[in-house]
């Protein structure tokens, strides 16, 4: 029982890490209709800005806060100079889909040229001691992971739900046109909306670092995680988003555990959620079906 | 109409030698369409005669060539967002349904570009105007009926208090009864605004009694224009437009 809530809570912290990665995606989702498949490479760009940031002296709050503005600040730039130009993604999906996956090569390369192929080490936001509750053993850590998709997922309710630019933010992504005839300026919205997605990222990137080592491959198995949360909880979902983080961050950390065909596999339980969500619930648990009338 | 009222008013829209289309297909043909201030105008057509690509020519979303002039400023080549501050408002074809939204928020979401503080009492008179719109402020805009959105997307357009209210066929999709209310609403909304309205619409026995003018679109150009009782008269548009 003990060994089990021990696996549990270390799933619960990986997969807060998940929900904040899928939030970015589902945040870009809703409001363009594509999959940002460069969304863990944006984060692990701005994880590497906050550990030169933090490099240099600066104490690791400070780095964080300024590396979720330098994140925000690339993730709009990269929509404007790149996503952008391509043209409208409602009627280009395919097109801008692969200069996500372009994006995911070029930010990928830019790292290695600038902070090189070896793991940097980056100090833990929340440090590295414990505490022991029933002979439970949890990271300060796993703990902080938590208590930031929770601020996360707060200030994204205060912006979607209680602001005016959040209110025209879900109107573009209910309907991109009518949102433009309303005087919204839908393009300056999206721009927005990688920002967000980036700063987020940031926060994923900063606790993903310090366990598995700062690389240019930082964000690649978390996305993947990510993509099946958001397939879980439902592409256009931010509850979603963090319902299904926790899942697969939970299936992901006890079924290796308890099933010894998944020892080695430590990936599969998220492959095996996605293709049975795709095969008996394709909108995800909180998706939305696109029901209109007419 | 005589000579005297139509000099009383100034010209609010002036189009001239529209042309437009998507890619390498034409639509329009060189247009030219007037709209003064207080005045209801309908462009009649059948389906694929141009009227959509005209509003949308219009108001922005795609490109076209010709003059556009509006309040006696150019505006080709402008977006849809930037008109709006101008006083353009557009209820697309299909109604444009923010469905994800709420009632309510679709008309907030209609102020976007508004920055007083009379928002609110401005919702609550569409809500009087459009009761229905009030009783079902909270449910999700995409779950109600075709007329209930229809009220909704012009209530929206109207939140922004535009001068020049473009309307795609109001009647699309809707029993002729509910037809009937909408244009009784536009006919209330229209003589206690100062809100011009550019209509276009099928529907030519309904949009005639609703417009003070009228010109049919036919492939692309424009056949015929006058003032509205003209229009019901001449025997080639009762043959066409109205069953007669």
């Amino acid at each position: 029982m003990r060994d089990f809530l021990q696996v549990l809570l270390v799933g619960i912290g990986d997969g807060a890490i998940y929900a904040m990665l899928g939030l970015g995606l589902v945040v870009i989702y809703r409001s363009t209709g594509v999959l940002n498949f460069a969304q863990g490479e944006l984060a692990m760009f701005s994880t590497f800005l906050v550990w030169t940031i933090w490099d240099v002296g600066a104490p690791m709050w400070l780095a964080v806060l300024l590396g979720m503005v330098g994140g925000f600040i690339v993730g709009a730039l990269v929509h404007e100079a790149f996503v952008r130009p391509v043209g409208d993604p409602h009627q280009k999906p395919l097109a801008v889909v692969i200069v996500t996956i372009g994006l995911f090569l070029g930010i990928n390369g830019l790292a290695q040229v600038i902070w090189g192929a070896t793991d940097k080490v980056l100090e833990p936001l929340f440090g590295s001691s414990q505490i022991t509750i029933a002979g439970v053993a949890i990271q300060w850590q796993k703990i902080g992971a938590v208590a930031s998709l929770a601020a996360v997922a707060f200030v994204f309710y205060i912006l979607f739900q209680k602001t005016k630019l959040g209110l025209a933010m879900r109107a573009v992504a209910s309907n991109s046109e009518s949102a433009g005839l309303v005087g919204i300026p839908v393009l300056r919205l999206l721009m927005l909306g990688w920002g967000f997605a980036a700063a987020v990222g940031t926060l994923a990137g900063v606790l993903t670092a310090p366990s598995l080592g700062l690389s240019p491959r930082l964000m690649q198995l978390t996305l993947i995680f990510a993509f099946a949360a958001i397939t879980l909880g439902g592409f256009d979902s931010l509850i979603g988003a963090i319902v299904g983080g926790l899942t697969v961050g939970i299936l992901s950390s006890t079924l290796p555990r308890y099933v010894s065909a998944f020892e080695k596999m430590p990936l599969a339980p998220a492959f095996i959620l996605i293709l049975l969500v795709l095969l008996i619930r394709p909108q995800g648990l909180f998706g939305s079906k696109d029901v209109s009338r007419v | 109409m005589s000579d005297e009222v139509t000099a009383q008013r100034k010209p609010l829209l002036e189009v001239t030698g529209l042309k437009a289309g998507y890619g390498i297909v034409e639509v329009l043909f060189g247009i030219d369409i007037r709209v003064d201030t207080h005045e209801t105008v309908v462009v009649l057509g059948a389906n694929g005669a141009g009227k959509t690509t005209t509003l949308r020519a219009i108001s922005g979303m795609i490109p076209s060539s010709g003059s556009i002039v509006f309040d006696g400023v150019s505006i080709s080549g402008k977006r849809p967002d930037q008109l709006l501050r101008l006083g353009i408002a557009h209820v697309p074809q299909g109604r444009g349904t923010i469905g994800a939204l709420t009632v309510e928020e679709n008309l907030r979401v209609g102020a976007f570009s508004r920055k007083d503080n009379e928002v609110t009492s401005d919702i609550e008179r569409w809500y009087e105007q459009f009761p229905r719109l009030g009783e079902r402020r909270g449910q999700l805009a995409g779950s109600m009926s075709g007329g209930e959105q229809q009220m909704l997307a012009i209530a929206r357009a109207l939140m922004s208090r535009p001068t020049l209210l473009l309307l795609d066929e109001p009647s699309m999709g809707l029993a002729p009864l509910v037809t009937e209310e909408v244009f009784n609403q536009l006919r209330i909304i229209s003589s206690t605004t100062s809100t011009s309205v550019l209509l276009v619409e099928q529907n030519a026995n309904i949009a005639l009694e609703f417009a003070s003018r009228a010109y049919a679109l036919e492939a692309g150009e424009i056949l015929i224009s006058g003032p509205s009782e003209q229009l019901q008269g001449d025997p080639a548009i009762q043959k066409a437009y109205l069953g007669v």
